[in-house]
């Protein structure tokens, strides 16, 4: 389903380049779950980014279901990440003024989905978090793991085919981290192809499939 | 995304701060009200002119002697004819269009009744005046009709004349004097209190021949023609001029309508209006620029909340869209609380002087309220922009 072909990423700062991704190729099978380790700085987040259409390759191409994404325009990606992916990030960006239910219904608010439906799917995404006690709370009243839960059941709510995770883990204790990681192989046995970038070894090793950066390159396949 | 979900979200994004808000929605309200209150101070300005104008007779024309233009040279060396009772009286018979004229002579002079005195002005004129100046008579009557009657001894005092000279008791068939010459009181006038700077209450009349004579005056001050109908007004002018022309052999008078005085006045006063309105407009662009300044704190503030909006896929013309509905929603809550503001003043202004027709016109209410959503939309354009034109990683990823 996803096909990354000599994807390059080069960023320009100021008269030098940094090349952040150099040549990676990967293809990615519907319904998997991968993870993606690597030192700091090695390139994850800019892969992740490039997944996930908020980015775009400088040179290769990104094929999504057959799509080649450097041919879309702003608003056909913008479009894309709408019903087709769902963001988990390390600092959980929840919107502070907003409660949980907020929080879940925004990816549908600029979906056009009438008020009513979406406080239902709302429920029922905060609900299969086990957050329903929870739903009127705001951030700042919810635990690390529960804001992350909040965030999952966000990155879910519209049924996109790929869920991705940039450290979901990384600002969580033992214990709320295992909860959040069986939320996401739930999710994943449902169906959803799921990519996870984690530094912790334990977290990595859950996926049947680790893939190794180094210096903005993949280094081998294991598992 | 809904245009009800849009104000939404921007009612509670503007929720969260409270103080930056209000005083958003403050500077436009100050902008508005002003607007509002100064358009209706001006405006009321304007119907108090016009009132006052129609209070004093309305279809006027009015002949005075010499030329206000000074093009051309006069003939006869300069000199310039007087203005006669003969030329009133051949207006009132030979101009069509023409119901009645009264010619007016003036002089201040002092009225004497025993030991009081009262200085005042002294109008000369005929019985006709009472009708062209819609003045009501209180007790006794007006001067005598007729042209035989013009260089009669009669008086009517103004109200506030008669009670000062007789304190109480009824001036009616009461000799008064001005100067060396003696009056006989055979009316008193009905308040009617000022208008256009004149105060109709202290002041005497006399007929017009003997007020000339007593004064020393060869000509009237000036005539006053009242025309059948407002129609009327621009010919009759026409048709004076050229009577007075063959009288005089000479274009030697000036002759106004009524309404071109007043729509001499009246434009004036729009023009007022317009420059207040103007001024306060100003305040308007501050408040505008404040707005923006708001603005683009606020998508500085929220980058990780752009950068959150565009991965869950809101599209750019989304983001503008929810950004300038903000600014809009500041700029028209700002515009409705002016609004109220400045109809509450005009309210109060009102109860205080409620002679005063102050009012806003139904345009400046409507052009108040669509101004202020243009405020947003225009001051918020650049905030938006920013937003939109935000990359989206670096949004997410700088914090
Ligand atoms: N906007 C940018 N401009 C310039 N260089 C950048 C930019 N974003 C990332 N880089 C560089 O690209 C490289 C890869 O960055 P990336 O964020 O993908 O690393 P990472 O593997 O996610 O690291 P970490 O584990 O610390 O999150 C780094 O060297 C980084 O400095
Ligand atoms: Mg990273």
């Amino acid at each position: 389903m996803i096909r990354l072909e000599e994807v390059w990423r080069i960023y320009r700062v100021g008269e030098s380049e940094v090349q952040a991704l150099k040549g990676v190729s990967l293809e990615i099978r519907r319904g998997e779950h991968l993870s993606l380790m690597g030192p700091s700085g090695s390139g994850k987040s800019t892969l992740m980014h490039i997944l996930g259409c908020l980015d775009r390759p400088t040179r290769g191409r990104y094929l999504f279901e057959g799509r080649d994404v450097g041919t879309l325009s702003d608003e056909e990606r913008s479009l894309l990440r709408q019903r087709e992916i769902g963001f988990v990030f390390q600092f959980f960006h929840l919107l502070p003024r907003l409660d949980a239910l907020g929080n879940v219904e925004l990816p549908m608010l600029f979906a056009g989905i009438p008020r009513g439906e979406r406080r239902r799917r709302a429920r029922e995404a905060l609900d299969a978090v086990g957050l329903s006690d929870r739903l009127d709370h705001r951030p700042d009243q919810l635990s690390g793991g529960q804001r992350q839960r909040v965030a999952i059941a966000r990155a879910v709510v519209m049924e996109p085919s790929l869920l991705l995770a940039d450290e979901p883990t990384g600002n969580l204790d033992r214990s709320s981290a295992g909860e959040v990681m069986e939320l996401l192989e739930a999710l994943n046995r449902a169906g959803r192809t799921l990519v996870v970038v984690t530094h912790d070894p334990e977290v990595a090793s859950r996926a049947p499939r680790v893939v190794r950066m180094s210096d903005g390159e993949l280094l081998e396949e294991e598992g | 995304m809904r245009p009800g979900d849009l104000l939404g979200f921007a009612f509670a994004a503007l929720s969260g701060h409270r103080l930056r808000t209000g005083l958003s929605v403050a500077g436009v309200a100050v902008g508005i009200s002003a607007v509002v209150a100064l358009t209706a101070l001006g405006e009321g300005a304007r119907q108090y002119v016009v009132q006052e104008f129609t209070s004093l007779g309305s279809n006027l024309v009015i002949v005075m002697p010499g030329r206000v233009e000074t093009t051309g040279a006069m003939p006869y060396g300069g000199v310039t004819h007087d203005l006669t009772i003969e030329d009133a009286v051949a207006i009132e018979q030979r101009v069509a269009g023409v119901v009645r004229t009264a010619p007016v002579s003036v002089a201040t002079e002092t009225v004497r009744f025993g030991d009081r005195g009262r200085s005042v002005p002294i109008i000369g004129t005929s019985a006709d005046y009472r009708f062209v100046r819609q003045l009501q008579v209180a007790a006794g009557r007006f001067l005598p009709e007729g042209s035989s009657h013009l260089a009669g001894n009669e008086i009517v005092l103004g109200t506030k004349v008669a009670r000062e000279l007789f304190v109480g008791t009824s001036p009616l068939g009461k000799i008064v004097r001005v100067g060396p010459y003696r009056f006989r009181v055979v009316g008193v006038l009905a308040p009617k209190g000022r208008s256009l700077g004149f105060d109709f209450d202290d002041l005497v009349f006399i007929p017009v021949r003997t007020g000339m004579r007593i004064f020393n005056r060869s000509s009237l001050f000036r005539i006053l023609v009242e025309t059948s109908s407002t129609a009327e007004l621009a010919p009759v002018r026409r048709r004076v001029l050229a009577l007075l022309r063959e009288r005089h052999r000479a274009d030697d008078v000036t002759v106004v309508t009524q309404d071109a005085v007043l729509d001499a006045f009246s434009s004036i006063l729009a023009v007022l209006t317009l420059a207040l309105v103007g001024i306060a407009s100003v305040s308007l662009a501050v408040a505008g620029v404040g707005i923006m300044n708001v603005m683009l704190v606020s998508v500085a503030e929220r980058r990780p909340e752009i950068g959150l909006l565009k991965a869950v896929g809101a599209t750019d013309r989304q983001v503008l869209a929810a950004f300038l509905t903000e600014a809009v929603v500041l700029s028209s809550a700002g515009g409705l609380l002016g609004l109220l503001a400045g109809l509450g003043a005009i309210r109060a202004f009102v109860r205080i002087y409620p002679t005063f027709p102050a009012s806003p016109p139904p345009w400046a209410v409507a052009a108040a309220l669509g101004v202020s959503v243009l405020v947003g939309a225009v001051f918020g354009v650049v905030p938006a922009r920013r937003a939109t034109r935000l990359d989206p990683v670096a949004a997410l990823t700088r914090r």
